[in-house]
């Protein structure tokens, strides 16, 4: 689904990203983590071939058509320009398969409504909704896309309590049912719990890959977020309580 | 996606601008019956109705209908491509540049001396503007820096045509200028019709096949780009299209303001603010409101030559100021 390969970024004389190796293949709901500033949205923006980055990325070899039959994107940046209906704003991610037919079209549209609950929304204007219903309709849009990867950059920031769990249900769901799913994560508990993998960015470096209990350690968290935490096995996955911060430390 | 609300606007647009443009056909210092008109304008032959139908009202209301229809588009496009409900067709320069080349025209002569001098002079600023945009923004350039080489531009081209009214020695030709920048669809002749029509027909073959991607931006460039938009193509081809609709408009009526701000913008809630309908729909609306403006500039003053672009000015600066504040208190 996505393979990359000495992917490095640099900007203003200074490595963003150095180095990153990665594969992720069907099945796989992959969390990306990390401290503000360690470079997950550029891994993203880069590895789509959004940015000008040295390296190989299967993804940004693709040209644009193929690329958006491939992977769809959620950016970081809520953006929505228009006050176009919810409805219409979904059905943008149909953009990238110009030659399907309507029936296609609408059922993707449907499926995608459905699947972030939406349909009590769907006529109403987009800019004029919560933050966090404008996120389900983008996390939506992408989602009509129908590709096999999906790639979304804090996808439940903003979202409330059972949004977020929806969300990441959903994610675990395509998963299972075959796709990809990479998105950039901050709520570590939920991470935890719903990714099946696991990656830790610091410093523009993958500092940890792997499954949620080896990559959430005490070592991991103190080095790279400098935060301690406690960490139990409970029913259906790990649990996760950040505790307090480290000061002094070296991050 | 609204239902048959789409198709039912756009009938109606469609309808709106057959009806004004029998009307521009009907209006003027003449006085002649409907009916007559009409009549003196398919019957052919050389009699003096059937060439003031001919050879004057036919053409000024074609134009009117294309610089509408031009500036319409242009101002749909841009906005949907700025994602900016502010942006105007004068934002990039354009109407900036084409008016300099035109009223280099008609200071150094080449006007008077060849009568295809002004226009092509309008389409060869419009299209330099466009070049130095593409230039100064650079190819992977973000919507900013296009803004602030289109303003960049616009200054110059100002200053310039400034400096040329400053240092003209020649009374007539400041006059001319001052006129011709005024905008203007009187005294046209088929001649204009010819000189636009190409130009306007390339500006809408290059934009038409770009509606889908002006929807895509709706959700900012990166969205746009993973759903598959190739962003440097795009913004070639609408700055371009943009460039020959808006050089071809200001070449044969000089700078007629503000209908490509005030008519995406009153459309917009009508189309499901979906930027890829509102190409189509502004360039209807547009045609209608230079028809209907050119239609009041003889009714309001026959005999005194009341200039197209100061009515849209006047009509429209209010409504750009109105425009502000609304966008402020929305917080946008």
């Amino acid at each position: 689904m996505l393979e990359l390969r000495a992917l490095s970024f640099h900007r203003g004389g200074q490595a963003v990203l150095d180095g990153i190796d990665l594969s992720i293949g069907a099945g796989e709901f992959v969390g990306l983590l990390g401290p503000n500033g360690a470079g997950k949205t550029t891994l993203l923006r880069a590895a789509l071939g959004l940015l000008p980055a040295r390296g190989h990325s299967s993804l940004a070899r693709l040209s644009a058509r193929e690329r958006a039959r491939a992977a769809a994107y959620m950016p970081q940046g809520r953006e929505i320009a228009w006050p176009m209906p919810v409805e219409a704003l979904v059905a943008l991610g149909r953009i990238a398969h110009p030659h399907s037919a309507g029936a296609t079209d609408r059922a993707a549209i449907e499926r995608a409504i459905a699947a972030l609950h939406l349909d009590p929304l769907r006529h109403r204007r987009a800019t004029e909704l919560s933050g966090g219903e404008q996120a389900r309709t983008l996390i939506a849009r992408a989602l009509a896309q129908e590709t096999p990867l999906l790639i979304a950059d804090e996808p439940i920031a903003g979202l409330d309590p059972a949004a977020q769990i929806d969300a990441m249900r959903l994610f675990r769901r395509l998963a299972g049912q075959g796709h990809a799913v990479l998105a950039s994560l901050h709520d570590l508990g939920l991470a935890a719990r719903h990714c099946t993998r696991l990656i830790l960015l610091h410093q523009g470096r993958i500092a940890a890959d792997g499954p949620p209990q080896a990559v959430l350690t005490a070592a991991n968290l103190a080095r790279v977020f400098g935060i301690t935490a406690h960490l139990a096995q409970g029913p259906g996955g790990i649990l996760f309580q950040p505790l307090d911060t480290i000061e002094g430390e070296d991050r | 996606m609204t239902g048959p609300r789409y198709p039912l606007l756009m009938a109606a647009l469609s309808t709106l601008v057959a009806a004004l443009f029998l009307a521009s056909l009907l209006t003027g210092p003449a006085g002649i019956g409907p009916g007559e008109s009409l009549a003196a304008l398919f019957r052919g032959g050389d009699d003096l109705l059937a060439l003031v139908m001919r050879e004057l009202r036919l053409p000024r209301a074609i134009l009117g209908l294309l610089v509408g229809a031009a500036l319409g588009m242009a101002g749909a496009v841009l906005q949907g491509f700025l994602r900016n409900p502010l942006a105007e067709p004068g934002l990039i320069g354009t109407s900036a540049s084409a008016a300099l080349g035109a009223v280099l025209a008609i200071q150094t002569g080449l006007s008077a001396a060849f009568p295809l001098g002004l226009p092509l002079a309008a389409l060869a600023g419009a299209a330099l503007s466009v070049l130095l945009v593409l230039m100064l923004a650079g190819p992977r350039g973000g919507t900013l820096a296009l803004i602030l080489a289109g303003i960049a531009i616009s200054a110059l081209a100002g200053a310039a045509t400034s400096l040329v009214l400053n240092l003209s020695p020649n009374p007539f030709a400041i006059n001319e200028i001052v006129f011709w920048i005024m905008g203007s669809l009187a005294d046209r002749s088929m001649l204009h019709v010819w000189i636009a029509a190409p130009f306007m027909g390339l500006g809408f073959v290059l934009i038409w096949p770009m509606r889908r991607a002006l929807n895509a931006l709706t959700l900012g460039e990166d969205a746009a780009a993973s759903s598959g938009v190739h962003l440097g193509r795009l913004r070639l081809m609408l700055v371009a299209g943009i460039a020959a609709l808006i050089g071809g408009a200001t070449a044969v009526a000089g700078t007629v303001g503000f209908v490509g701000l005030v008519v995406p913008h009153v459309l917009r809630r009508a189309v499901g603010a979906s930027p890829a309908r509102l190409v189509p729909a502004a360039a209807l609306g547009g045609a209608a409101v230079v028809l209907a403006a050119d239609i009041a500039v003889r009714l309001i003053a026959p005999g005194r030559d009341l200039k197209l672009g100061v009515l849209t000015a006047l009509v429209g600066a209010p409504f750009f100021l109105h425009l502000i504040l609304k966008t402020r208190r929305e917080g946008l």
